[in-house]
């Protein structure tokens, strides 16, 4: 029984069931049936799509603006400590601003962070891995001391220091924390193309004259996009971490911006007393970079399940 | 054996060179450091005369050659900061980072080998589940905060430990746990799926039908092949707490290299940055290449294929 002549599956007349002979699910479908019962994919997917649309919609859920300071208002309890008030859910912080609403801007900065830096690592380090994948010999070779060299430098400091004197801004943060972060894309990429060209449809497309730019814009890189993505997952996660680590040592994201990172170098002060100050953006930010890393784990248990372990 | 030592040696040595030279040329590019010995708001003038008189005039590549020059001598050159010789910096604070590396590689060794092994042995229970779940979460955690909740449940509300300096052994156990820990997820991980695998080997089921019992086996013969890439994988890891030392010397304030980083980057001290961040590449550098020679040591498959 060929699969041609069976295009759709034919329900018997009598039983009103369908024979045995049902076309073999495509590799998407039986994707889009792992991801429908993998739990750890669906709640770090979930909790990432609502961190996302609290990230765009922030300014008409934060009961309060972010910036504004309120003297009198200083360093309020949450509600649910004694003299906490509904009015400020989460309290305030040293300079009576809003911490609820501070933490709900803070999803923004973190999340736009996390994927411009992920995108610039993934153009440096697919780029590289591919061509290095792809063409062997010397070019392989110079990009493998590359990658040993970075693999070398110390990249917190380094992106502490080049932030801090560039000048710390968005941007900046974003490009030098994506410009150090690519070589786990590398790694990945270039073993799975050192694969892929040695396969039958390469061949082929070579064979029917396809060029190097032709094979690997439709030959390789789709059949790297799943990977690629996995990859972006977790460096998502990484690189929220790393802007973290930079505001709250007061290299990166500079007041009155509201950083997570800087918000728990602001509550330490404070902390003895206060300690929810320092407790909040430490869980909003270990949420965020934990549903990445769900979904990521998620996803490459979806796209390649015999990489479980 | 020894040309296999000596190519890694070779490459470790080419890889240090290139660090120090993209550390330099990425530094100075990314300031200018006659504007940070002036300070803010200088003249022009003033800036100019300083240019001449560190001879920041010259090329880059001309300052790079000296800098090289002197480091290869041992003279790290003198911190526009502090006003000392960068090697008597380096010196005063290198021991105290050393013990906290060390330490923290003892808390990773002490909890990811006996996590990865009781995961390994009990797959698929609820041992191996928890196992795993605290790794991912592990991954998660901001190393800085980690520390600042450890130091409000541990030196606050349970006044066990002090909270931050670096004059008795009892400042180094939150800090050591703090930075051991980043280091469990991925050495758990590899003992676990290391000792599945061993565990799967023909070896172990012949030694089983020779009637080992499962203790001794384990002890025999799984473990210690099990441990082979764990091993090479400290190394690694210990190369990576020095650098990993930045956040938690900054969050318990402690006098290591790490903080030393940290103020030189806010007080704009190139000199001492500019080494710092190459003595960072080396230990990481020297340390794979203890790695490469240990795992030839231990696996002749390397050392002759």
């Amino acid at each position: 029984m060929s699969e041609s002549t069976q295009s759709r599956p034919v329900v018997d007349p009598v039983s009103g069931r369908t024979p045995e002979t049902e076309i073999p699910a495509s590799p998407g479908q039986l994707a889009r049936a792992r991801a429908w019962h993998h739990r750890g994919f669906q709640v770090g997917a979930g909790i990432l799509l609502a961190l996302v649309l609290v990230a765009i919609f922030a300014p008409f859920l934060a009961p309060h603006s972010p910036y504004q300071q309120s003297l009198p208002n200083r360093l309020l309890p949450p509600v649910w400590v004694e003299g906490g008030s509904w009015e400020y859910l989460l309290g305030t912080d040293h300079v009576g601003r809003d911490y609820l609403s501070r933490l709900i801007h803070g999803t923004r900065v973190s999340i736009t962070i996390g994927l411009g830096a992920a995108t610039i690592g993934l153009i440096i380090g697919v780029t590289l891995g591919v061509l290095a994948g792809y063409f062997g010999g010397w070019v392989d070779h110079s990009v493998s001391f590359v990658l040993t060299a970075q693999l070398a430098l110390p990249g917190l400091l380094l992106a502490m220091a080049l932030v801090f004197f560039i000048g710390p801004s968005l941007l900046v943060v974003i490009c030098i924390i994506g410009a150090l972060g690519w070589t786990y894309y590398l790694v990945v990429t270039r073993s799975a193309t050192q694969h892929i060209r040695s396969l039958d449809f390469v061949a082929a497309a070579r064979a029917s004259g396809a060029t190097p730019r032709q094979i690997i814009w439709h030959e390789i890189l789709p059949n790297l996009s799943s990977k690629i993505i996995v990859i972006f997952t977790f460096e998502l996660g990484i690189a929220i971490l790393a802007e973290a680590s930079l505001s709250f040592l007061g290299v990166g994201i500079q007041a009155p911006t509201p950083s997570w990172g800087l918000m728990i170098a602001e509550g330490k002060e404070a902390m003895f007393y206060r300690p929810w100050l320092v407790v909040l953006p430490g869980m909003c930010l270990f949420v965020l970079v934990i549903a990445a890393n769900l979904m990521g784990d998620g996803l490459r248990d979806i796209t390649s399940p015999e990489e479980k372990s | 054996m020894l040309s296999y030592i000596a190519q890694r040696a070779a490459l470790a040595i080419a890889v240090a060179f290139t660090v120090s030279l993209a550390a330099f040329m990425l530094l100075n590019i990314a300031t200018d450091p006659a504007y940070a010995i002036a300070g803010e708001d200088a003249d022009p003038e003033v800036i100019e005369q300083i240019r001449q008189r560190f001879g920041l005039d010259r090329p880059l590549w001309v300052r790079y050659g000296d800098w090289l020059a002197g480091v290869l001598r041992g003279d790290f050159g003198v911190s526009y900061y502090w006003n000392k010789p960068v090697a008597t910096l380096v010196a005063e604070r290198v021991g105290t980072t050393l013990t906290l590396a060390f330490s923290a590689l003892m808390v990773t060794i002490a909890i990811a080998i006996p996590l990865g092994a009781l995961a390994a042995l009990n797959r698929n229970t609820w041992i191996d589940r928890f196992a795993l779940w605290l790794a991912v979460s592990a991954q998660a955690v901001p190393n800085f905060w980690l520390g600042l909740i450890l130091i409000i449940l541990f030196a606050v509300m349970l006044p066990i430990f002090p909270v931050s300096g670096d004059h008795t052994w009892q400042h180094f156990v939150l800090p050591a746990f703090v930075l051991g820990a980043s280091s469990v997820p991925p050495v758990m991980r590899l003992m676990r799926t290391g000792l599945i695998e061993v565990m799967g080997a023909d070896y172990i089921r012949t030694a089983r039908a020779k009637g080992y019992r499962s203790g001794a086996l384990l002890m025999r013969h799984a473990l210690r092949n099990a441990l082979l890439p764990v091993v090479s994988v400290l190394a690694v890891q210990l190369g990576q707490k020095v650098g990993g030392s930045v956040i938690t010397e900054s969050v318990f304030a402690i006098n290591g290299l790490g903080r030393l980083a940290l103020q030189s980057i806010l007080g704009a001290d190139i000199p001492t940055v500019q080494i710092l961040i190459f003595l960072f590449a080396l230990v990481f550098v020297g340390m794979n290449l203890l790695a490469d020679i240990l795992n030839a040591a231990l696996d002749p498959r390397i050392r002759i294929g």
